[in-house]
C-alpha cells in the first residue's frame, strides 16, 4: 500500500508543480508568451504519442493530424453538449472547477473517439508492409479532414463552434496541459520501458525474428497506434478548447508533419526527444510566424539534412535525464583534462 | 446509360493522366523499393515548366488558337526535359545519400524532398492557382449525347503511345534489361558490371519525364494547376501503381485506368464528396485482398 | 521411444514457390525427445521446411501436426507459442537490444499483465518483470553468457550471437526446438562442444531436437534419426548409418566429399 501513498504524494506534488507554473506564467508572461509554453505542452503530447507508432513501433503513420481532428471535434462536441446540458449548474461553479468538469470529459472522450478511429485505420493499415502504411494513414487523415469539412453538424469548412456566437469556451490553460502532458509521458514511457516496449521494439528491427519468439506483432501495433491515436486525440480536445472554433484547416497535412518533424529533429524512439522536439518546433513555430511561408520549406530541408546526416535524429533512442546528463558532464571533463 | 458513358469518358481521360504519373512510381519502386513520395511534386513541377514554356513560345491567353500543334508538342517536351532534370537531381542529392540506410530513412527524406518542392512551389510559383493555358483548341464532339472533346481523345492516345513506348523500352532495351536486373537483386546486378547508378539515375529521368507528361494532359483537362496539386494526384497515381501490383507497368497503367474511372462513377452518383475517399476505399480494399496489387506476384522475404 | 504419437509429424507437405517446387510431398515423423537432423544439398528445401513448420510459410499442400494437433498456416507467433521455438541461419538478434532483453522478448507472454497493468506499474508488473528477468539471467548462466548481458547484441563474436539465439529460443520454453546451422562457422574442436551442448540441451530442458546441419560430423554424431532431403523430396530417411549408406545419398552429394569422409572417419 505504501506504494500507492507514494504515488498519490507524487502525483500530488505534480498537481502542484503545474498549477505553480501555471500561475507563475500567468503573473509573468505576457499572454503571446503563455501561448507558446501551452503549444509546447500540445506539441509534447503529440511527439511523444506519435513516437510510440512511428519510432519505438517504426510503423510510421504521416496521418496523425487526422486524429487530433477526431479528438478535437469529439471533444469540444462533448463539451457542448455538456454546457448545454448542466447549464446554470456549470457556471455557478467556481472557474476550476468548470474546467475540471467539461475540459476533463471533453479530454475523455476526445481521447476515445481518437483511440477508436486509431482501431478502425490501424486494423486494416497495420497488415500492411511499412512503407505503405505512410500513404495509407496520409489518405485517412485527408479523408478524416474531408469528412469534417463536409460535415454540417461541424459547421462544415467555417468549423465547429458549438452553434453559438461566442464558439466554444476556452477551458484550456497550461495546467491542463501541462497535466496532461504528465500522464502521456508517463504513460509511453512507462509502456515503452517494460515488457511491452521490447516487444515493441523487436517488430521495429525484425519482425520475422519478432514472431519467432512469440509475439502477436499485428496485434501489438495496433496497440500501439491506438495509444498514439488516443494521445494525437488527448492534444486534439485541449487544442480545440484554446479557441472559439474546431476547424477542418487546423488540421492539414502541415500539422502530421510538424508532428514528424518533432519526433526526428528529437530522435525516433525517445520519449524524452519527443518532449524536446515538440518544444523546438513550437518555439520554433513562433519565432519565425511572419515568415510563415518559409518555415515548411525551412522543416523540409531539415528533414532531408537530418536523414543524410544524422538519420537517428538528435538522442536517437536514447533518454534524456539526470544520469544522462550527469554522464555527458563526466565525460567532457575527463575528456577536457586528458 | 447515357450518364454512365459520360462519366466512363471522363474516368479514363483522367485515369489515363494518372496511369502516366503512376509508372514513375511503379518504376522506382522497382528498381529502389522506394516510395518516391517527391513524384507528386516533380509531376507539379513539369506542369508549370509547361506554362512557363507556352509563355516563351508567345502563348497569348487571348488568341489560343494561334498555338500551333508543333509549339504544343515543343512545350511538352519542354515540360518533360525539366522533370527528368529535376528528377536526377533529386536522385542525386537527396536519395544517393540514403541508399543504403533502413527504409525508414528513406521514406522520411522522400516525405521531406516532397514537401520541400511543393512549399518552394508556391514560393517561386505563388500559392494561388493559375490556368493551364489552352495550347490545344478544344473541339467538343456529341456522340448520342456522350460528350468527347478532341482533348480526352489525345490525352488518351499519348497515354497509350508512352506506356507502350516504356513497356518496349523496359522489355526490349538493354537499358530496360538493367533495369529489371536492378530490380531483381542490386547487389547481384552491380557484381555482373551493370552501372547501377547510371541505371537508377536512367529510371527517375524516364520516371519524371513520363510524370511530366501526365502534367501537361492533366493541365490540358483541368485548366488548372497550383502548387499543391502533386500532393492529391500523386497520392492517387501510387494508389494506382500499388492496386495495380507494385513494380509492374500494365498493372500501373490498368490501376490508373481503375482509379479514374472509379472515382468519376462516385463523383457521377454518390457524391463529388467521396471522390478522393474512393481511392483509399479501393486502395485497403486491394491491399486486404490482394496484398500484391491485381497484376502483382508475390514475393515472400527469404529467411 | 518409438510408437504412439509422435511430436510432430509432416504428412505429405507441398509449398511451391511460383512455379519452383521447392517441397513436395515430403512426410516425416519426429518422436518426442528425439534429436532429428535434417540433411541435404544446398537449395534441397531443408529451410523451407523449417519455415513451413514454423509457419513463415504456408503449406500448399499436406498435413503439419504438432502433437497432434495440425498447425499448418497458423501464424508463427501462435505456432512459437505452441511450443515450437528456432534459430535462424542468418542469425535474427535484435542487434540494438542488450542480450538479456534479447532473450526477455521471448518471454512476453509471460509477463503476467496487460496493458493497464503495465501502464500502472501494478506489483503484478513488477513481479513479472523481475521474473522474466531472472528467467533470462538463468538461461544466460547456463549458456554461459552471463559476462555478455548488458552488451549490445550486435557487438557480440558470431559465436556468442549463436548461443544468445538459443537462450532466445529456450526463453519460450519449448517442447520442440529448430536449430538452423548451428555448427555454421564453428572450427572442428568448437564442432564438438556443440554436439555436446546440444544432448546437454535436450536432456536438460527435455526437449526435442531438430537441426538442419552441414557439418556431417555433428549431424551423424548426435541425430539418432536422420533425413534427407533433395529437391524437396525424401530422398533416405533413418539411423545416421542407414543414411549415409544409403545410395541416393550418396549420388545426392557427389561432389560434396563430406559424407563420404565423414563415413569413412566415424
Amino acid at each position: 500500500m505504501s506504494r500507492w501513498l507514494r504515488r498519490g504524494a507524487i502525483a500530488l506534488l505534480v498537481v502542484a508543480l503545474c498549477w505553480g507554473l501555471d500561475r507563475l506564467f500567468e503573473a509573468f508572461l505576457v499572454e503571446y508568451a503563455v501561448r507558446i509554453v501551452i503549444f509546447c505542452g500540445l506539441n509534447a503530447i503529440l511527439a511523444v504519442g506519435l513516437n510510440l507508432i512511428n519510432g519505438t513501433t517504426g510503423q510510421f503513420s504521416i496521418g496523425h493530424a487526422g486524429f487530433m481532428a477526431v479528438g478535437a471535434y469529439g471533444g469540444a462536441y462533448t463539451v457542448v453538449q455538456l454546457e448545454t446540458w448542466l447549464g446554470p449548474s456549470l457556471t455557478a461553479l467556481p472557474t476550476f472547477a468548470q474546467q475540471a468538469v467539461a475540459l476533463t470529459s471533453g479530454v475523455l472522450v476526445g481521447a476515445t473517439v481518437a483511440a477508436i478511429a486509431g482501431f478502425l485505420v490501424g486494423v486494416p493499415s497495420l497488415r500492411l508492409r511499412g512503407d505503405y502504411l505512410a500513404i495509407v494513414t496520409l489518405g485517412f487523415g485527408e479523408i478524416i479532414r474531408l469528412l469534417f469539412n463536409n460535415s454540417e453538424t461541424f459547421g462544415g469548412a467555417t468549423g465547429y463552434s458549438g452553434g453559438r456566437p461566442l464558439g466554444l469556451t476556452t477551458y484550456t490553460s497550461f495546467f491542463w496541459v501541462a497535466l496532461w502532458a504528465v500522464i502521456v509521458v508517463t504513460v509511453v514511457a512507462h509502456l515503452t520501458r517494460s515488457s511491452y516496449g521490447r516487444a515493441l521494439r523487436a517488430i521495429r528491427e525484425d519482425e520475422i525474428a519478432a514472431e519467432a519468439v512469440g509475439l502477436p506483432t499485428t496485434r501489438l501495433k495496433v496497440m500501439a497506434f491506438v495509444v498514439s491515436a488516443a494521445a494525437a486525440g488527448i492534444a486534439g480536445a485541449l487544442f480545440a478548447h484554446l479557441q472559439s472554433a474546431v476547424r477542418p484547416d487546423d488540421f492539414k497535412l502541415d500539422r502530421s508533419v510538424d508532428m514528424i518533424v518533432m519526433i526526428i529533429v528529437g530522435g525516433l524512439g525517445s520519449v524524452t526527444g519527443a518532449v524536446l522536439g515538440g518544444i523546438f518546433v513550437a518555439v520554433t513555430l513562433e519565432l519565425f510566424r511572419q515568415w510563415a511561408e518559409y518555415r515548411l520549406v525551412a522543416y523540409a530541408l531539415l528533414l532531408v539534412v537530418l536523414m543524410i546526416v544524422r538519420p537517428q535524429g538528435l538522442l536517437g533512442t536514447r533518454e534524456l535525464d539526470l544520469a544522462a546528463v550527469g554522464r555527458w558532464w563526466r565525460a567532457r571533463r575527463t575528456g577536457g583534462a586528458s | 446509360m447515357v450518364t454512365f458513358l459520360q462519366q466512363l469518358v471522363n474516368g479514363l481521360t483522367v485515369g489515363a493522366i494518372y496511369a502516366l504519373i503512376a509508372l514513375g512510381y511503379t518504376m522506382v519502386y522497382g528498381v529502389l523499393g522506394l516510395i518516391n513520395f517527391a513524384h507528386g511534386e516533380v509531376f507539379m513541377v513539369g506542369t508549370y515548366v509547361g506554362i512557363y514554356a507556352a509563355l516563351a513560345l508567345g502563348y497569348e491567353a487571348m488568341r489560343p488558337e494561334a498555338f500551333g500543334p508543333h509549339q504544343a508538342l515543343v512545350v511538352m517536351l519542354a515540360a518533360m526535359a525539366g522533370a527528368a532534370m529535376l528528377g536526377l537531381t533529386i536522385e542525386r542529392l537527396a536519395y544517393r545519400p540514403v541508399r543504403g540506410a533502413p527504409r525508414l530513412t528513406a521514406l522520411i527524406t522522400a516525405i521531406g524532398v516532397s514537401l520541400l518542392l511543393q512549399n518552394l512551389g508556391m514560393l517561386v510559383f505563388g500559392a494561388d492557382p493559375e490556368s493551364f493555358p489552352r495550347i490545344v483548341v478544344e473541339r467538343v464532339y456529341d456522340v448520342g449525347g456522350v460528350v468527347v472533346t478532341n482533348v480526352k481523345l489525345l490525352i488518351v492516345a499519348i497515354a497509350i503511345v508512352l506506356v507502350v513506348a516504356l513497356e518496349l523500352l523496359v522489355h526490349r532495351t538493354w537499358t530496360g534489361k538493367a533495369m529489371r536486373a536492378l530490380s531483381f537483386n542490386m547487389g547481384a546486378a552491380r557484381l555482373m558490371g551493370i552501372a547501377v547508378d547510371r541505371v537508377i539515375a536512367q529510371t527517375f529521368a524516364i520516371g519524371s519525364a513520363l510524370a511530366a507528361a501526365g502534367g501537361i494532359l492533366f493541365g490540358l483537362d483541368q485548366s488548372k494547376c497550383d502548387p499543391q496539386m502533386g500532393v492529391l494526384v500523386g497520392l492517387k497515381a501510387f494508389v494506382a501503381a500499388v492496386v495495380g501490383g507494385i513494380g509492374n507497368i500494365r498493372g500501373a497503367a490498368l490501376g490508373g485506368l481503375l482509379i479514374g474511372v472509379a472515382e468519376q462513377m462516385t463523383a457521377g452518383y454518390l457524391s463529388a464528396d467521396y471522390r478522393d475517399a474512393i481511392t483509399f476505399v479501393l486502395l485497403i480494399g486491394v491491399l486486404l485482398l490482394r496484398p500484391a496489387g491485381l497484376l502483382g506476384t508475390v514475393r515472400q522475404e527469404k529467411v | 521411444m518409438s510408437g504412439g504419437r509422435p511430436l510432430l509429424e509432416l504428412r505429405e507437405v507441398h509449398k511451391v514457390f511460383g512455379g519452383l517446387r521447392a517441397i513436395s510431398g515430403v512426410s516425416l515423423r519426429i518422436e518426442a525427445g528425439q534429436i532429428f537432423g535434417l540433411i541435404g544439398p544446398n537449395g534441397a528445401g531443408k529451410t523451407t521446411l523449417f519455415n513451413v513448420i514454423t509457419g513463415i510459410y504456408r503449406p500448399d499442400g499436406g498435413e503439419v501436426l504438432f502433437d497432434g494437433r495440425p498447425i499448418g498456416g497458423l501464424p508463427p507467433a501462435r505456432i512459437a507459442l505452441m511450443g515450437i521455438a528456432r534459430t535462424f541461419q542468418n542469425i535474427r538478434l535484435i542487434g540494438e537490444m542488450t542480450v538479456r532483453e534479447n532473450v526477455m522478448v521471448a518471454g512476453h507472454h509471460r509477463r503476467g499483465v496487460g496493458l493497464l497493468g503495465t501502464v500502472l506499474r501494478t506489483r503484478r508488473w513488477s513481479d513479472g518483470e523481475r521474473a522474466l528477468r531472472r528467467k533470462a539471467d538463468e538461461l544466460l548462466e547456463v549458456l554461459g553468457l552471463s559476462a555478455l548481458a548488458d552488451e549490445q547484441a550486435r557487438n557480440l563474436p558470431y559465436g556468442s550471437q549463436r548461443r544468445v539465439e538459443i537462450a532466445r529460443a529456450l526463453m519460450l520454453e519449448p517442447r520442440l526446438v529448430l536449430l538452423d546451422e548451428p555448427a555454421a562457422g564453428l572450427n572442428s574442436k568448437e564442432a564438438d562442444v556443440l554436439k555436446e551442448q546440444i544432448r546437454w540441451l535436450r536432456d536438460t530442458f527435455r526437449l526435442t531436437v531438430v537441426l538442419v546441419e552441414h557439418n556431417m560430423h555433428v549431424v551423424m554424431g548426435v541425430c539418432e534419426h536422420v533425413h534427407c532431403v533433395d529437391h524437396g523430396e525424401t530422398i533416405a530417411s533413418g539411423t545416421p548409418d542407414e543414411v549415409r549408406n544409403h545410395p541416393a545419398v550418396l549420388a545426392a552429394y557427389l561432389g560434396e566429399p563430406s559424407v563420404a569422409g565423414s563415413g569413412a572417419g566415424s
